[in-house]
């Protein structure tokens, strides 16, 4: 458990414009989608434009992070991006993200990646930094374009979005109690360096992979903060589809109404390293001070991050109204064909070299 | 495009970096030398300061193209706008996540943040900025989740009781 005062100071969150059902999907592989998406709790997924991707995404949500909190980008000390998704294999996206919020020269940035939980991993050595007080502000952003091969289930619910949050000591609007973490050699999914689409192994992504870690961090954080589920008025689960979340919730103890506001994938889909933070964004939009909230994120490999935290006093004053709040976001978007869909994740492939 | 020449380009190309002459006060972007406004040149040497523009906008003219440019095809048709910023300079550029017919002169935009184009598989990536619609907050009914449906039929109740 942390001894002084760290935790989240801002956050933004930012999912693409367009959307795609299961059953525009399932329509061009001969599969019944409507079941296909009942199945995984996924009534849409968002798509981005061929000119998004994960740096344009993280860009976006911490543009707004930065705003609503008032941040000088020139206070950040730390940017670290946890993607799956990252444009270049060797060049950092956090060195794109950092020079388009305008906190260059004087940082330090890198990506992190762990599947979906690189994210959160992000949050942690944030914490680290600012508590041992290196850093003033350290940015921890997840964000994802993930694809599942054409006609896999995983296209039914891969989708595209991120989140970034800005971690401190002082006007915090969420403090984070205290964090764990549970990991071990578990290949549930994997993409091979080079491999355009990733792999994974079908049924075992459950109970050996996300069921076991993610309740056994949940379960530990719990045990180390000395609190029950009652104690909690949110709770957040990382969401691969609307399914997983909802059954890890029932099996620790969590009512439909704790997990309503950490519940998004369902409306956007599985934004892999976004999942967990636009869901906390989610809850950050809604939440009152005082309300205690539960995370527990996932990656595959496998491991989880579970952090407890407190909403402040300072959120009565901070300006969530300034930008689109993540409700726009699971509400709002343009409907894609499959046509169009494959268009804008490139699975057409145009003539020449 | 040079890998160089984009890369001095830079903080024009992300953050909308212009300047302005702090003689007459009038804003530039992209960033000029001196300033042609001021009715000695001269006067201006040395007085031009950086100044970042907001990001706000709105289309002053537009064109949709068709016949889209190489590495463009994937956008086409697409539609390429001058911005007219509050800050007085007139931006080309794209405007995303709308349909063409959606376009009309007047439509307030805000910058956005998107790649450009990429020199082939192989080659660097190119940022900066582009324009998406401002779009009234609120939720759209045809797409609106659980959520916001109940906020919805709260919103009504509330009319139904007043």
């Amino acid at each position: 458990m942390t001894e002084s005062k760290v935790g989240i100071v801002s956050y933004g969150a930012y999912v693409p414009r367009y959307r795609i059902s299961p059953q525009e999907i399932g329509q061009v592989w001969g599969t019944d989608g409507a079941a296909m998406g009942k199945g995984l709790n996924v009534v849409r997924k968002s798509v981005p434009s061929p000119d998004e991707d994960t740096i344009t995404i993280s860009t976006e949500a911490l543009r707004m992070a930065l705003t609503r909190g008032k941040i000088n980008p020139r206070d950040i000390g730390a940017i670290y991006v946890g993607s799956e998704s990252h444009p270049y294999a060797v060049k950092p996206t956090a060195t794109v993200v950092a020079q388009a919020v305008g906190a260059t020269p004087y940082l330090t940035a890198a990506d992190f990646e762990f599947a979906c939980k690189a994210g959160t991993a992000a949050i942690q050595t944030c914490m680290g930094m600012v508590l041992s007080k290196m850093i003033t502000y350290g940015v921890a952003i997840g964000a994802d374009t993930s694809q599942g091969a054409p006609g896999d289930a995983l296209e039914y619910s891969a989708s595209a979005g991120g989140a970034a949050l800005v971690i401190g000591r002082e006007n915090l609007i969420a403090e984070i109690n205290g964090t764990e973490s549970f990991t071990t050699d578990t290949p549930d999914f994997w993409r091979r360096e080079g491999q355009r689409y990733p792999s994974h192994g079908g049924r075992f992504t459950g109970e050996p992979a996300y069921f076991r870690h993610v309740g056994e961090c949940g379960r530990r954080m719990m045990e180390r903060a000395q609190t029950e589920p009652s104690h909690y008025q949110h709770v957040v689960f990382h969401q691969p589809n609307g399914k997983f979340p909802q059954r890890i919730g029932k099996s620790l103890g969590f009512t439909d109404a704790q997990m309503k506001y950490g519940l998004v994938t369902p409306w956007i889909g599985n934004t892999y390293s976004g999942a967990a933070l636009i869901g906390l964004a989610n809850v950050l939009d809604h939440a009152q001070a005082g309300d205690r909230v539960l995370v527990v994120g996932y990656g595959s490999g496998a491991g989880s991050d579970a952090f407890d935290l407190t909403v402040t006093e300072g959120i009565r004053n901070f300006d969530r109204d300034h930008g689109p709040q993540v409700q726009e976001f699971l509400d709002g978007g343009t409907p894609l064909s499959y046509a169009m869909y494959a268009k804008f994740r490139g699975k057409i492939h145009l003539g020449g070299s | 495009m040079t890998v160089a020449r984009f890369w001095r380009e830079t903080p024009r190309r992300y953050n909308l970096g212009g300047n302005r002459c702090t003689a007459c006060q009038t804003v530039y972007f992209p960033p000029r030398a001196v300033c042609p406004t001021c009715q000695q040149h001269r006067q201006s040497i040395g007085k031009m300061e950086p100044y970042t523009l907001c990001g706000d906008g709105e289309v002053f003219s537009y064109s949709v193209v068709h016949e889209a440019a190489e590495g463009f095809e994937m956008l086409a048709p697409y539609v390429l706008a001058l911005i007219k910023t509050p800050e007085g300079p007139l931006l080309t550029g794209q405007v995303v996540d709308v349909t063409p017919e959606e376009v009309q002169v007047g439509l307030r935009v805000r910058a956005s943040f998107r790649k450009l184009r990429e020199d082939g598989r192989a080659g660097v990536i190119h940022y900066g900025y582009k324009f998406s619609p401002v779009r009234e907050k609120g939720p759209r009914e045809a797409m609106a989740s659980p959520a916001s449906q109940e906020a919805l039929a709260r919103a009504a109740a509330r009319v139904a009781r007043t």
